[in-house]
């Protein structure tokens, strides 16, 4: 089951230049959370502090509280763990190049430590078909690379990876910024399917998109969140006067 | 059409005509310079088949030197040394070279340790391997009062460890960040990441990159006269002087008798076939449970 996310305070820093401004933002759980603005904005920063990625980068920082359910992400835990319970998709697909599809649905698992065959059959098997990808791919589960496969094809495979550890919340940085619309569609479908089992934050250029998947959505400007409300809301009767200019095109 | 960019008929031919020849051309020039790289070493191996396959024989892998004046005998004990020396190299080289080129690559990016260590390996790599072998000479052979095959096997290590360090830390250069962070977004540790995504995607580079240093180390004889020196024994006991196939050619080579200069000449083919079958050998196994597709 999802569990919901809530940023107090949240700053980042990446050397001496700050991307993030005092973000506060309640993220209810087992809904979808769109995040919007212009390129640069900060919104794929804000969700790589959501699962501590942030910090892979030597030269970032980051202050303040994101609490995940009962715990302080930043206090209570190690960022292996959080990262197992917030799983990510990033902008492009990334499959590992050298792993079968099997291995690579599997690897989360593997790699930290489990082997019982029969059960990472399962789990390989559930989160393929969770990704909608199964009936794609059953018959070379381990024949083919996972970079074998099309974009699209690959995009859903992380998702499938991303499942297999089976996270409470799943976090999106512009996932079908790189597929057609077909497969755009598909994934947006599975966004759909997904939030009734899992917490979801999707960043996105698309307009149109967050339309479609999010029941609420968050506008960020300059490392700022400048107003998060109902998706309906953000887009028929916006508070603020920027996020009317940014939805209506006059900018960004 | 921009009116500035159209050409008469007759420019447009001429322009035509030019990158033709100079498409032949520059094919014509490549063609040659592989040419010119590839006599040569047909040629020695050629050479090398002619004159020495002629002296090779079963005495020649199974028994040790024929003492001067006796005619046969064979460089068992050199062949077996070579393997025992090199084994040993490769088991400190390798490791070694890999440990140093992922903690460049993966951990100490931007420090000056790290600098540090490049700038020495990149020294280090270009030092004269004799030099390589009075270090190894004063650090062991000095100290222990003797000659051995493991300040052999230990002079030829140091003389990998540079070359695998860099082709290591370059290799994984060559992974991309979203493969790591693929990784590392999955809740796997950083040194699980480290051996089982940045490691192994970027093995087959690496592989080759120990291969290399393999062979270069596996025809040096001058880090090996002052260290391993040589026997005329049959013996596998690191703590002895142990025969090595690069310094029995070197010297039966310099030798005054021809059935000693046929040896000589077996024994570099030997030496060549060996390099080229363990480094096939590896390449075979390193293949084997490659997955067909992807860009890799």
């Amino acid at each position: 089951m999802g569990v919901d996310i809530r940023v107090e305070n949240l700053n980042a820093w990446y050397g001496t230049t700050q991307s993030l401004w005092d973000i506060n933002l309640n993220i209810p759980a087992n809904k979808a959370t769109a995040l919007i603005g212009p390129s640069g904005c900060g919104k794929s920063t804000f969700v790589r502090c959501l699962n501590r990625m942030h910090e892979t980068n030597p030269i970032a920082r980051a202050e303040g509280v994101v609490r995940m359910g009962d715990i302080d992400i930043y206090k209570d835990a190690s960022p292996v763990e959080i990262r197992r319970r917030i799983g990510m998709v990033f902008q492009r697909p990334n499959p590992f190049p050298t792993m079968s599809i099997y291995d690579n649905v599997a690897s989360g698992l593997k790699l930290n430590g489990f082997r019982k065959k029969r059960v990472l059959d399962e789990v390989v098997e559930k989160s393929l078909k969770s990704a909608a990808l199964w009936e794609e791919v059953k018959d070379s589960l381990h024949k083919k690379s996972g970079a074998s496969l099309s974009g699209g094809q690959q995009q859903r495979l992380c998702i499938a990876r991303a499942l297999a550890v089976d996270p409470e919340v799943l976090l999106m940085d512009e996932p079908a910024s790189a597929l057609d619309p077909v497969s755009t569609a598909k994934i947006e479908d599975l966004i759909f399917k997904l939030k009734s089992q899992y917490t979801i934050v999707i960043v996105t250029h698309n307009m149109q998109q967050a339309a479609r998947v999010a029941e609420n959505t968050g506008f960020f400007l300059t490392g700022k969140l400048v107003e998060f409300a109902p998706t309906t809301k953000i887009f028929t009767n916006p508070s603020d006067k920027r996020t009317e200019d940014y939805i209506t095109g006059r900018f960004g | 059409m921009n009116p500035l960019l159209v050409r008469s008929e007759n420019t447009e031919r001429m322009l035509n005509l030019r990158r033709k020849i100079s498409n032949h051309l520059v094919t014509a020039l490549a063609v040659v310079a592989t040419l010119v790289v590839l006599v040569p070493l047909i040629a020695i191996l050629g050479y090398l088949l002619y004159k020495g396959f002629s002296s090779l024989n079963l005495a020649f892998f199974t028994k040790p030197p024929a003492p001067v004046g006796e005619e046969g005998g064979g460089m068992a004990n050199a062949i077996v040394g070579s393997g025992v020396i090199l084994a040993l190299a490769s088991a400190m080289g390798i490791p070694l070279g890999i440990g140093a080129g992922v903690y460049l690559a993966e951990y100490g990016r931007g420090t000056w340790l790290a600098t540090a260590i490049r700038f020495t390996a990149d020294v280090l790599n270009g030092v004269p391997s004799i030099v390589m072998g009075i270090a190894a000479y004063s650090l062991i052979v000095a100290k222990q009062h003797h000659f051995s095959g493991f300040a052999g096997g230990v002079a030829l290590a140091i003389m990998m460890v540079p070359t695998i360090t860099r082709t290591t830390e370059e290799m994984l250069g060559t992974v991309p960040q979203m493969v790591r962070e693929a990784a590392l977004g999955l809740g796997i540790p950083k040194w699980r990441t480290v051996i089982s995504i940045s490691l192994r995607t970027a093995s087959p580079g690496i592989i080759t990159g120990c291969m290399l240093a393999f062979a270069r180390v596996a025809g040096e004889t001058a880090p090996l006269l002052f260290t391993a020196l040589g026997n005329q024994f049959f013996g596998v006991n690191l703590n002895q002087p142990m025969a090595a196939l690069p310094l029995q050619i070197f010297a039966y080579a310099v030798s005054p008798y021809d059935e000693w200069h046929r040896l000589a000449w077996a024994g570099a083919l030997v030496l060549i076939v060996m390099i080229m079958v363990s480094v096939t050998l590896v390449r075979i196994f390193t293949a084997r449970g490659a997955l067909k597709g992807g860009q890799h």
